[in-house]
């Protein structure tokens, strides 16, 4: 057997050479401490309780060496049955599993569930709404890509933009809440509106928040974008082709870095979205960087959007004015029999959707992400399913990182920016 | 109202009511207008059911079970069609006794246009051809629905649940006739998962991963592999029930076979 020799990168006693770096030594290692392992394949199960997973993943691969020859996911570690569930509760009620699926962007699938059950309903929803759910919206494709950028730095080994950039998303928490309530679990829309109007002095906390964040970004620019490791663990890692990745159902992010232009907002725009000045960033290589790039321009882009969104924002109802749907006033609500009596009923019975179905699409932070509603022309939906962005994001994963080294599963798994809660449904 | 809360609990044990028979897959108008449902009528003829339109602008078609397979491929690569992009695979499951409805949601990124593919299957024949060699989303997606619904897709390589343990026995759980609740009560459910072993957290295809394990632990060294499970194992009891039968001869917990203890 050869006797096996490794460079050692940082000598055991560094010495520095001319150039500042540190000079190479040869370290012969003897043969009958270095076994030959050729062709012996290794079993490495990967979660489903580990940090790089970004939740209840498991992967279990087959290793020849540092080499990946098989990459296996398994999920279902989260499955909590919404879609069941979703068929035992009437429209309304579903909005708060929908935020559950996602809680790194919770108000995207909020607005995209109900934008599915007007759909099916015939509803048109108010200017006012249009615009608010399009801030909704935008600000948590934010939320989401900055978590995203945090996490992956932390996994890749930067550890600096993660609390920079979990500052700008305490911001959005705080908006979050004084929107909605709540700072994860929204549940802010309701079929027909939202559950209440812009609190006073939200636009103008929301504003604050947009003129400062592109500095934020700067700095993480500034410190990921050139840096030596960050490219070393990214470039050419991860690849998949346009062909490829639009064959595998890559969306969001992940299809546009591999040089598809496919964005639902601009293909099949929603709310006005043709109106907005706004691009749709492409990558060339299909790899982790371009993935990463593409990522920090639409949170530039996404800021265009809540900026145009501010400023175009109309007065009037927030609501539609249908009784069938929306909930009388407060107010009526003491006074009159009939509006009690009209509030009971909404409640109690639920709204009847007539006999149909609507598969919708739209751009959430992950990808496209699909709700399907099939009614009976009951108050509870016959199928609700929701394709998700997520879920088919990671059905890729084996081709992208077999063959490759295990140290780029971690980077290729971080990239796609997956959430489990919505992955195991 | 007698039983006020009636309503919230209704369906918990029994499954959610089916639909009215004549609201099933209904809804939609006639389809016209749409590029690609007329060159399906010419170009398939009697494989074409029916074509509707749902939501005021989703184009679906209703095909033959038999065909689906070939009418998707040349939806797929067809000049005039290329839809390259499968953005959604599901079912739907009316109850009742009713057949089920395997959904294809298409999207061609060369012309820009979405069409949906319905296939109706009879409870008594859940076998359809798989799409998997035309787009790879099926993977995944196919697993989800054989999993959830119970469907069988011929010529998938690898169709195996996804989303419940390979060992769940309690059936597909989104069919009607399943109930939320699932069909065993909780302690069978607990007792269930409490005796998963590693056949059940691993493919028989993975545990031939890198040989028999020389110096294995006793999670290892299981039944049917080299030496079987390890002397210590065998016989371990439990010390917080008292009983000193072995773990693995002990019979089920009393209430908690499948019928009993809801």
């Amino acid at each position: 057997m050869a006797t096996k020799k490794v460079e050692y990168v940082v000598a055991r006693n560094p010495g520095l050479g001319t150039d500042g770096n540190p000079v190479p030594v040869t370290v012969p290692i003897p043969a009958e401490l270095e076994p030959q392992m050729q062709g012996e394949h290794m079993l490495i199960n990967i979660g489903p309780q580990h940090p790089a997973t970004h939740g209840v993943l498991r992967l279990v691969l087959e290793l020849d060496g540092e080499t990946v020859i098989r990459c296996i996911p398994h999920i279902g570690y989260l499955h909590s049955s919404f879609e069941k569930l979703g068929e035992y509760r009437n429209w309304n009620q579903i909005v708060p599993l929908t935020d559950r699926m996602d809680y790194l962007a919770p108000l995207i699938y909020n607005c995209a569930y109900a934008m599915s059950v007007e759909k099916l309903m015939g509803i048109e929803v108010t200017e006012r709404c249009k615009v608010v759910r399009v801030i909704c919206m935008e600000l948590d494709r934010i939320f989401s890509h900055l978590l995203w950028a945090g996490t992956t730095a932390m996994d890749i080994g930067a550890f600096t933009p993660f609390l920079y950039l979990f500052q700008e998303r305490e911001r959005i928490y705080d908006l979050h809440e004084a929107l909605t309530g709540a700072r994860i679990t929204t549940s802010s829309t309701r079929i027909g509106g939202m559950m209440a109007d812009l609190p006073p002095g939200w636009t103008a906390a929301l504003r604050k928040f947009i003129e400062n964040l592109p500095r934020t970004l700067d700095e993480v620019d500034t410190l990921l974008t050139n840096h030596q490791i960050w490219r070393g663990r990214n470039e050419n890692v991860g690849v998949i082709g346009a062909e490829d990745a639009v064959n595998y159902g890559l969306t969001g992010a992940n299809l546009r870095a591999s040089g598809v232009d496919y964005d639902v907002r601009k293909d099949r725009p929603y709310y006005d979205y043709e109106t907005y000045d706004f691009e749709v960033p492409v990558g060339e290589n299909g790899d982790c960087y371009d993935r990463y790039l593409v990522r920090m321009e639409e949170m530039r882009q996404s800021i265009n959007i809540l900026r145009q969104a501010l400023d175009r924002l109309p007065d009037g109802p927030i609501n539609v004015d249908d009784p069938r749907v929306i909930l009388p006033g407060k107010t009526d609500l003491m006074a009159d029999m009939e509006s009690m009596i009209h509030h009971f009923k909404v409640v109690m019975e639920g709204v009847n959707a007539p006999v149909g179905e609507s598969w919708l699409g739209i751009e959430s932070s992950k990808g496209e992400l699909g709700m399907y509603v099939v009614s009976d022309g009951g108050s509870k939906p016959v199928r609700w399913r929701v394709r998700g962005p997520s879920f088919i994001n990671l059905s890729a994963l084996p081709k992208m990182v077999e063959g490759r080294l295990l140290s780029d599963v971690i980077a290729t798994n971080a990239s796609l920016d997956i959430v489990l809660g919505e992955i195991d449904r | 109202m007698d039983k006020p809360f009636e309503k919230a609990v209704q369906g918990l044990e029994t499954g959610p009511e089916a639909s009215t028979p004549e609201a099933a897959g209904q809804g939609g108008v006639e389809s016209t207008g749409h590029p690609s449902v007329a060159a399906l009528r010419e170009k398939f003829g009697a494989a074409i059911l029916k074509a509707v339109v749902f939501s005021g602008d989703e184009h679906c078609v209703y095909v033959d079970a038999e065909r689906s397979a070939e009418i998707l491929h040349w939806l797929r690569d067809d000049a005039s069609q290329r839809y390259d992009y499968l953005q959604d695979l599901t079912a739907i499951d009316y109850g009742g006794g009713r057949p089920l409805e395997v959904v294809y949601q298409l999207w061609s990124n060369t012309h820009k246009r979405q069409l949906r593919l319905k296939v109706t299957l009879p409870l008594h024949a859940l076998e359809i051809d798989s799409v998997y060699d035309l787009w790879r989303t099926s993977d995944w997606l196919e697993r989800e629905v054989f999993d959830l619904f119970g469907i069988h897709f011929r010529g998938h390589p690898d169709l195996r649940r996804i989303l419940m343990p390979e060992n769940y026995a309690e059936g597909h759980p989104l069919r009607k006739d399943f109930p939320l609740r699932g069909r065993f009560s909780r302690a069978e459910q607990t007792r269930l998962a409490l005796s998963m072993r590693v056949e059940d957290y691993y493919t028989p295809d993975e545990l031939t991963i890198g040989g028999t394990p020389v110096a294995a632990g006793d999670g290892l060294a299981r039944e049917g592999r080299v030496g079987g499970p390890s002397e210590a194992v065998k016989n371990t009891t439990d010390p917080m029930i008292g009983g000193d039968i072995p773990i693995s001869q002990r019979a089920p917990v009393p209430g908690g076979e499948a019928t009993q203890g809801r």
